[in-house]
């Protein structure tokens, strides 16, 4: 049940990707990596990360790809500024080199640490007793609460910034 | 249950798809939908490993890549809507405003 779930979500997540590099009008690569983003929210219900499947929903399809899509119709682009998209071999060929490199290192840095390693506290049991959300928050707002509150200022500054560069230069 | 390498895999196959949209397309809005699909690649690594750990630090990261993700997208949209006022164009090979 678990692996048919997987299978699912895997094989949209992964077609949608694909479709978003190959569509030709970013409309359709919005709507397309919206559809890989809500796959990869399924995904993460399947382990057990609650909390993040609803946020990773809000923040990515909620609000992410809405400005996107409003910064789509916003420019207008006609369909000829659409040139047909071409692959160059080079490009195809280091995304996946990349990622066979990312592979490797997980597989020999990370992996036996991973196998052999010490586990958390937080197993599905405690995790069931306690609630996905109140363990995060615990974890968030103890052991992280300097860093949690440092991404407030890079909120902000991204806010000014934003602004700054968007808007119409005043005479 | 579904074993690590299997989100591993399904990770690293997202990840080389955002790169390969960096590194092949030309419009700069798909350019970073793509940096936002390598972001998310990394997320699911992350809550994969958490998840096979029995610890919860990969998902509190998720939520800082989450925010810096939405802080980039904010500024970079903000870039892009700049650089289109500017030369009327998203297409990345034409935008050499600073070339000599």
């Amino acid at each position: 049940m678990e692996w048919a779930l997987f299978l699912i979500f895997a094989l949209v997540a992964a077609v949608a990707a694909a479709g978003m590099v190959l569509q030709r009008s970013p409309i359709y690569s919005a709507l397309c990596l919206i559809l890989a983003l809500f796959a990869q929210g399924g995904l993460y219900v399947l382990l057990h990360a609650e909390l993040i499947a609803a946020v990773h929903i809000f923040v990515y399809a909620g609000a992410i790809m809405v400005l996107f899509l409003f910064v789509i119709m916003l420019l207008d682009l006609r369909p000829e500024s659409h040139p047909p998209v071409q692959f160059n071999r080079v490009g195809v060929l280091a995304g996946f080199v990349l990622a066979g490199a990312l592979l490797v290192e997980l597989a020999l840095g990370v992996g036996p640490r991973i196998i052999l390693g010490p586990r958390g506290p937080y197993d599905l049991e405690t995790l069931r007793m306690v609630g996905n959300t109140q363990a995060v928050g615990r974890v968030l707002f103890g052991e992280y609460l300097i860093p949690f509150e440092l991404t407030s200022v890079i909120l902000l500054a991204a806010m000014v910034g934003a602004m700054v560069l968007a808007k119409r230069r005043l005479e | 249950m579904v074993p690590l390498w299997a989100y591993l895999f399904l990770s690293a196959f997202l990840f080389a798809v955002g790169v390969v949209g960096v590194a092949t397309r030309r419009n700069a809005l798909v350019i970073f939908m793509s940096i936002e699909l390598m972001l998310n690649a990394v997320n699911l690594s992350f809550v994969a490993f958490a998840r096979f750990l029995h610890s919860l630090d990969g998902q509190v990261f998720v939520f800082f890549v989450m925010t810096v993700a939405a802080a980039e997208v904010a500024v970079g949209l903000a870039i892009i809507i700049a650089i289109f006022r500017n030369a009327e164009t998203v297409n990345v090979d034409e935008v050499h405003l600073l070339k000599g």
